[in-house]
């Protein structure tokens, strides 16, 4: 596996981990009441903040393993990197468009800002996540 | 999602001719052992530089290495 095949897994490893943790934070601050009442915006830094730290410990390690097998190829990237990347990146550009959409028809309802962070925090999120698997499917079932 | 290439190629059959391993071909035209197996496999197209790149490395022109339907 190629070292961006790697990332492409950490980062959609990391984007479930960001999501999983924020959901977690909200529900349990929320304690069964109202989630607009939930004070948002230190569960997400936390989550994005976690989420970014699970993707770098598993790249970290899963190059260590992959160096110590073949050193020379651990870090090694070609222009089928670069095309996989702009793949996905087209993904994640349509999704977050999306998302951006999603939050205007919220602004445009009056929807309370905790609805529209989250928004756009899943909205990241999903883009993420989607791109991720676009990159892993592109590297795996080819990309002609 | 993705279509499938009709290009075809012989990259496999002279690379086992000449007795060159994918790792020697792929360092010899600058790109990962993993990007000549998509390649080989009609997983990914080369570029027209790294395809006129990999027939040059086999000392044949672009034309003797790689088919599209209608050749």
């Amino acid at each position: 596996m190629v070292y961006h095949e790697r990332g492409a897994w950490a980062g959609l490893i990391g984007a479930i981990a960001t999501v999983s943790i924020y959901a977690v934070l909200v529900l349990t601050g929320a304690r069964g009441g109202e989630l607009a009442a939930v004070d948002w915006f230190p569960p997400m830094l936390w989550s994005i903040g976690c989420g970014v730290g699970v993707s770098i410990v598993i790249t970290i390690l899963w190059g260590i393993v992959a160096g110590i097998r073949d050193r020379a190829s651990a870090t090694a990237s070609d222009i089928r990197d670069r095309d996989v990347a702009r793949f996905g990146g087209r993904v994640e550009h349509a999704l977050l468009g999306l998302a951006g959409i999603g939050v205007i028809v919220l602004c445009a309802l009056g929807a309370d800002v905790f609805w529209i962070a989250s928004a756009m925090f899943l909205g990241f999120a999903v883009s993420t996540f989607v791109g991720g698997i676009a990159r892993i499917v592109a590297y795996r079932r080819g990309l002609v | 999602m993705v279509k499938p290439t009709r290009v075809t190629n012989g990259i496999r059959s002279r690379r086992e001719e000449a007795g060159i391993t994918q790792a020697d071909l792929a360092r010899r035209v600058g790109v990962t052992r993993q990007t000549l197996i998509a390649i080989e496999q009609g997983k990914y197209s080369p570029t027209l530089e790294l395809a006129f790149q990999i027939a040059r490395a086999f000392e044949v022109g672009i034309d003797d290495l790689f088919q599209y339907p209608g050749d």
